[in-house]
């Protein structure tokens, strides 16, 4: 049976409700049919009913202006229910603004790169100053915020780093050897191991770890002083954010990622000797002559430098993203992520040039 | 080129972010000594006016003139001069949270006096004994609760003596008699110190037992809609606005004239 009954008389439209209402009852209403007519909405025989016919009702009526309803005889729940929906007029649809031509898209991303560089060259040159500054012992900041950040990024790091380099070192090994013994030359693989860990992989390996690790986490704590509204209460007290902030945190990973690429080039070394001693037979005096045959202080050097510009990569992506976050919970995550996006884009971008550079030098 | 009195003198400003214009020809005095509340609905730039205010964003057009300065146009010497001179308690209290509330109340101690760090730690036990947390010095901003954060907020705000403090919602997310503590707080300080305080909020009782003079922004002409003391305002209500504001969302048309 249906629940309801629908009349329609010249410019009027009767709506007789009746039974139990529990919102499976269709409405025979059509949105259009119902401008500009007075609608009523008789409910004398409503038994029953839950929001879920009320909400049915709502969205066939909700075109029509409030006026043009009549109510007689309601459940009072329902009809307190339907007026308190029909209060505030629904907000008119905006028509969306046409969609932009291809070259304004592109003039628009061009706008959009161009700020982003000039923002990120200007937070170089800020930190460039700011160094200035502490050179000249003008730069404020304190210096157990420094020993704190230091210890957070050198020591707590060891295990990690260690772990993933002597990793990596025991991989280059593995893959290095099947291919060598092609031509049995496996003991080669001491020199591979050290001259792949010292030159580069050393480096990059940290540089990745600490950008994970550490980059994320100067992110995500000067982005949570973003939203805390601190980074103002510095600006108000008229202290550089660049000094206090950021300074320590750059100078803290410059200062260990020298000594963390020098424990990574030493635990792959010694991956690499894992491999060789208990998988390829390779007596242990021969794998340590060929690794002190083929280090060389250069590819060492070039390994240890990689470090430092992965460090003031890591550092300055981490606390410029933390420092241009938003004021709230989703800009802190989208500043660590950028952080660490741009922390692994930059080291390989700088991996490539340094590479080049260093050809040319002929290093 | 200087003006007269008023500490605060704001003549035709528009704040706004980035090409967005929020409120438009804003003009008021605060004058020495007094407590003045900018109020106005949720989302009318109560906050954006104070970020305005204190430099933190840039005016977009007009002029504000603080100790007969420009501020707009001061040099940044000058505009660090202005700051140092006074004071602001942010929403949360904006406490460094890897310092103690010692430490947080010695940065612009440290920063700009050559005390010694005895002196310090003396100037600094008493301005937190001043806003009831004597005895906390040691405790770390996540150790305390919200309405203890915004008090140290406050003793750091103090820490300079400023001549103006200015309050970002001082009752936000406080209960109820934390809120009329801190009244009584800044009551207190105007009071004994002299100092002009100037508080964003919307919360009425705030607004009625310390308000002496106010500004109301009416966000659907973008600009002052209102000026005078609260009491007075809502005795004599302007406009529509002002009064359902005030009161809660009374009928203007029944109200007793």
């Amino acid at each position: 049976m249906d629940m309801t009954e629908i009349k329609r008389e010249g410019n009027s439209i009767i709506c007789i409700l009746k039974g139990v209402l529990d919102g499976t009852q269709s409405i025979d209403l059509s949105i259009a049919e119902l401008s500009n007519k007075k609608i009523q909405l008789i409910g004398k025989d409503v038994t029953s009913w839950t929001t879920d016919f009320v909400v049915e009702l709502f969205n066939v009526l909700r075109s029509v202006p409030q006026e043009n309803i009549i109510y007689s005889h309601l459940p009072e729940g329902m009809e307190q229910l339907l007026r308190l929906a029909f209060q505030v007029p629904a907000k008119q649809e905006e028509t969306p603004p046409p969609e932009n031509s291809f070259l304004e898209r592109i003039g628009q991303w061009g706008i959009t790169f161009w700020g982003c560089t000039r923002k990120g060259i200007y937070f170089i040159h800020e930190c460039i100053i700011s160094w200035g500054r502490q050179l000249t012992g003008n730069a404020v900041y304190r210096s157990k915020d420094f020993w704190l950040i230091l210890s957070d990024c050198g020591p707590k790091s060891i295990l990690i780093v260690s772990l993933i380099s002597f990793m990596v070192g025991l991989i280059l090994a593995f893959v290095g050897a099947i291919q060598l013994k092609t031509f049995g030359a496996q003991i080669y693989v001491a020199s591979l191991v050290t001259i792949g860990m010292t030159r580069i992989m050393g480096a990059v390996m940290t540089g990745i770890i600490m950008a994970g690790r550490t980059g994320a986490s100067y992110a995500a704590t000067i982005g949570t002083m973003q939203v805390n509204e601190e980074l103002d209460a510095l600006q108000t007290m008229g202290i550089s954010h660049t000094d206090f902030l950021v300074l320590p945190r750059i100078n803290a990973l410059i200062l260990s990622m020298p000594i963390l690429v020098l424990l990574a080039d030493f635990m792959g070394i010694l991956g690499g000797c894992f491999v060789c001693v208990v998988f390829w037979d390779i007596p242990l005096g021969e794998y340590i002559k060929y690794t002190l045959n083929s280090f060389y202080m250069n590819h060492f050097l070039v390994g240890i430098f990689h470090g430092v510009v992965f460090g003031y990569i890591v550092a300055l992506c981490g606390c410029y993203f933390g420092v241009n976050c938003g004021r709230n919970a989703d800009s802190v995550g989208a500043a660590t992520t950028h952080a660490v996006v741009y922390s692994i884009v930059w080291m390989i971008v700088m991996t490539g040039l340094l590479t080049v550079l260093f050809q040319g030098l002929g290093i | 080129m200087k003006k007269q009195n008023p500490i605060i003198r704001v003549e035709h400003l528009s704040i706004g972010y980035e090409g967005k214009v929020i409120m438009r020809d804003l003009s008021f005095e605060i004058p020495k000594g007094d407590i003045f509340i900018i109020m106005g609905g949720s989302g009318c730039g109560k906050s954006t006016l104070l970020r305005t205010l204190t430099g933190l964003i840039p005016a977009q057009i007009g002029q504000i003139w603080i100790h007969d300065i420009d501020f707009i146009n001061a040099a940044p010497q000058e505009k660090l001069e202005i700051s140092k001179h006074s004071g602001i308690l942010y929403q949360g209290g904006a406490l460094f949270s890897s310092m103690t509330l010692a430490e947080n109340v010695a940065l612009p101690l440290q920063q700009y006096t050559d005390y010694t760090p005895d002196k310090i730690s003396q100037i600094v036990a008493f301005k937190l004994a001043l806003v009831g947390l004597g005895g906390y010095e040691d405790y770390y901003p996540s150790e305390i609760s919200g309405g203890m954060r915004k008090r140290a907020g406050l003793a750091r705000a103090l820490a300079l003596n400023p001549e103006i403090v200015y309050f970002d919602e001082p009752s936000a997310g406080l209960d109820p008699i934390s809120s009329k503590n801190l009244d009584d707080l800044i009551l207190e300080i105007n009071k004994t110190l002299g100092t002009t305080i100037i508080v964003v909020t919307h919360e009425l009782p705030s607004i009625f037992t310390i308000g002496k003079n106010s500004i109301f922004l009416d966000k659907t002409i973008r600009t002052i809609s209102a000026k005078g003391s609260p009491k007075e305002l809502l005795k004599n209500p302007p406009n529509q606005q002002v009064y359902e504001f005030l009161t809660r969302g009374e009928n203007y048309e029944k109200r007793t004239k």
